[in-house]
């Protein structure tokens, strides 16, 4: 149903808001859906979303630069985000940390990572063709174009339509993922993990799948946003760019799918809005957006509305299987 | 010898270096298990206080040690009246809203210093050693890094307010039905741990330029140093301390500083990998207020 809705929705916002602005609200909407699925029905709290998301974007551009061709480049890049998660997950998960660390160890992952990439200048780091670039990242790669036809390029208007096809599709994977065993277990998991292992399930194996997932879809944003803005740069793996993810998913709700890609839609929105205006400072906002939602709307905007809508209707609310994030610690 | 000399003193800077970075954490995170995200900005604040009273024609040893960690304790007490105060005991949220709060103090400091690199002189010169110059100031901060342990000590030891915060934290019914306020010890507690990062962030201002985003870059060390060094405060601190300035160190002479930073973070999720017990253990205990 949801999904039905999405398309409607847009094909008639480009008549809105500029379809440049679209492409990357979309793709911002792919990366708080990863985390929403990660944290809000996996409840791994991953602090380093953006690690993933920029392993996707400097996997592509180091993937389109040597092979000079960008379908397998996509591939490449998820595929990599994806086994470095999976890596990291199973360090994480088999080591039995709990969910403190484990949002300090990815957040701690994310910063190395931002680190290294923005001493990478010099001949000395290079991956095949591709120079790292440090801190100026790397420009000038080949965009994304339709495959098998390297010089029909997809960007502007068709980009926006891909990355919005993209989005449902993984919405629509999502759900899929979510309703079957394995996302049922995920939940199970987030609620009383000792249960589900007593029962006979493999926490970690499960934990560390999911977080890979989560991963992959992080670095196929990556990758989109890589074609958007057509550089990659180690501002990707930033402390603001983790921070960003997160508040999408607070202010639009964890444990729903549509929360986070609200939140997403409508934060990076406000972005852009507050970018264009220089009387307030955008990280003041976001800071002061974080702090207020938390202390007076804790389950986010989307929770919070089908509550309202519920009691409008005097519905007895619906038996989601929700519970507040301070309850997932 | 010479070489051996300067190193010894590097490797000591190094991990006091270290010490005053983590100390206001250690108290807020340590001991009142509130995760302060925002701590790397109450240290550069006490950074930007300490270079505005100087500009303003106070003695910088004075706006060091006196006034950056008061007007920082006092941000700290608005910050815990204002929020912290509300999430005691749940922890992600308290996590989100100091990372929220992390960003307002970059976004504020951007708005009223500007996105620049400002800096003040360190007032001590450096002298030489033999044939390598060595930097005078780094015998201050070891100085003061080793001063406000011996202080920390105690005052959580001996005197009857750090008895008391002890007591609160670890039992705060207990600590209220004996009659004390818990609720101002929290508030006086979190004064005393944010004073302590304006100290830090006001005696490490000399040797490095500021800018806003500066204090991503003292909070993961912070948080490892202190999770890394486990129940015991003071103890864990200094070693935990240790053991990272000298990896730091190590590979800083032997590669390059970058990847002596890298190599303390690599280190750090190694080593919390290899021991995640013993703080958990600590850190999950409910709080029953």
């Amino acid at each position: 149903m949801m999904a039905a809705a999405a398309v409607p929705i847009a094909l008639l916002l480009p008549y809105v808001i500029d379809t440049y602005t679209l492409t990357v609200l979309a793709i911002y909407a792919m990366l708080a859906l990863s985390l929403g699925l990660v944290w809000g029905y996996g409840g791994i709290l991953c602090f380093g979303q953006a690690a993933f998301f920029g392993l996707g974007a400097y996997g592509y551009a180091v993937g389109a630069i040597n092979i000079g061709e960008s379908t397998i480049a996509m591939v490449v890049a998820v595929a990599a985000s994806a086994a470095f998660a999976a890596i990291l997950g199973a360090m994480m998960f088999y080591g039995r940390l709990g969910d403190v660390y484990l949002a300090i160890i990815t957040l701690v992952v994310t910063l190395i990572l931002y680190r290294f990439m923005s001493s990478t200048a010099g001949d000395a780091y290079v991956i095949g063709k591709a120079r790292l670039g440090g801190f100026n990242g790397i420009p000038g790669f080949p965009t994304l174009h339709v495959p098998g036809d390297p010089s029909a390029y997809i960007w502007g208007d068709a980009l926006y339509y891909l990355c919005a096809a993209i989005l449902v599709l993984v919405l629509i994977l999502v759900k899929l993922l979510l309703s079957s065993g394995f996302g049922r277990i995920a939940v199970g998991i987030r609620e009383n993990e000792t249960r589900m292992s007593l029962l006979g399930y493999d926490v970690r194996a499960r934990k560390t799948l999911l977080f890979t997932i989560g991963a992959a879809v992080a670095a196929l944003a990556g990758a989109l946003f890589a074609n958007w803005g057509e550089i990659v740069t180690p501002r990707l793996f930033g402390l603001t760019q983790s921070a960003e993810i997160i508040i999408w998913c607070i202010v639009g709700g964890f444990g729903t799918r549509l929360g986070p890609v609200l939140g997403a839609a409508s934060m990076g929105y406000l972005k852009f809005l507050l970018g264009q205006q220089s009387l307030i400072d955008n990280t003041l906002v976001m800071g002061l957006i974080l702090i207020l939602v938390v202390l007076f709307l804790p389950r986010g905007l989307v929770p919070a509305l089908a509550g309202l809508w519920d009691a409008a209707w005097q519905r007895v609310p619906a038996r989601r299987v929700q519970r507040r994030r301070r309850d997932l610690v | 010898m010479d070489l051996i000399a300067v190193m010894a003193v590097e490797f000591l800077y190094a991990v006091a270096s270290l010490v005053l970075i983590s100390a206001g954490l250690a108290v807020v995170f340590g001991m009142m298990r509130v995760i302060n995200l925002a701590h790397g900005e109450f240290m550069i604040l006490g950074g930007y206080v300490t270079i505005t009273a100087v500009n303003l024609g106070v003695n910088v040893f004075i706006a060091m040690v006196i006034i950056a960690p008061l007007a920082v304790a006092l941000i700290g007490v608005v910050v815990e009246r204002l929020v912290i105060r509300h999430l005691y005991g749940r922890l992600v949220d308290t996590m989100l809203a100091t990372w929220g709060l992390s960003l307002f103090f970059i976004g504020l400091v951007t708005v009223i210093f500007g996105n620049t690199t400002t800096g003040i002189s360190t007032p001590i010169p450096g002298f030489a050693i033999g044939d390598y110059r060595i930097n005078g100031y780094s015998f201050f901060i070891i100085l003061v890094a080793v001063l406000l342990l011996a202080a920390m000590a105690v005052i959580l030891r001996t005197t009857r307010f750090g008895l008391i915060a002890r007591g609160t934290m670890a039992r705060p019914d207990i600590a209220a039905a004996l009659g004390h306020e818990t609720e101002r010890i929290y508030m006086a507690t979190f004064a005393v741990g944010s004073a302590l990062s304006g100290l830090a962030g006001a005696v490490l201002a000399p040797l490095v330029g500021l800018v806003p985003g500066s204090g991503a870059a003292y909070i993961a060390k912070a948080f490892i140093t202190v999770i890394a060094g486990g129940p015991q405060l003071l103890a864990g601190l200094m070693s935990s301390a240790t053991f990272f300035g000298v990896v730091n160190q190590l590979f800083t002479f032997t590669i390059s500083p970058v990847i002596g930073e890298v190599a303390l973070l690599v280190a750090a999720v190694i080593l919390l990998r290899m021991l995640p017990r013993g703080i958990t253990g600590r850190f999950f205990r409910e709080r029953s207020s």
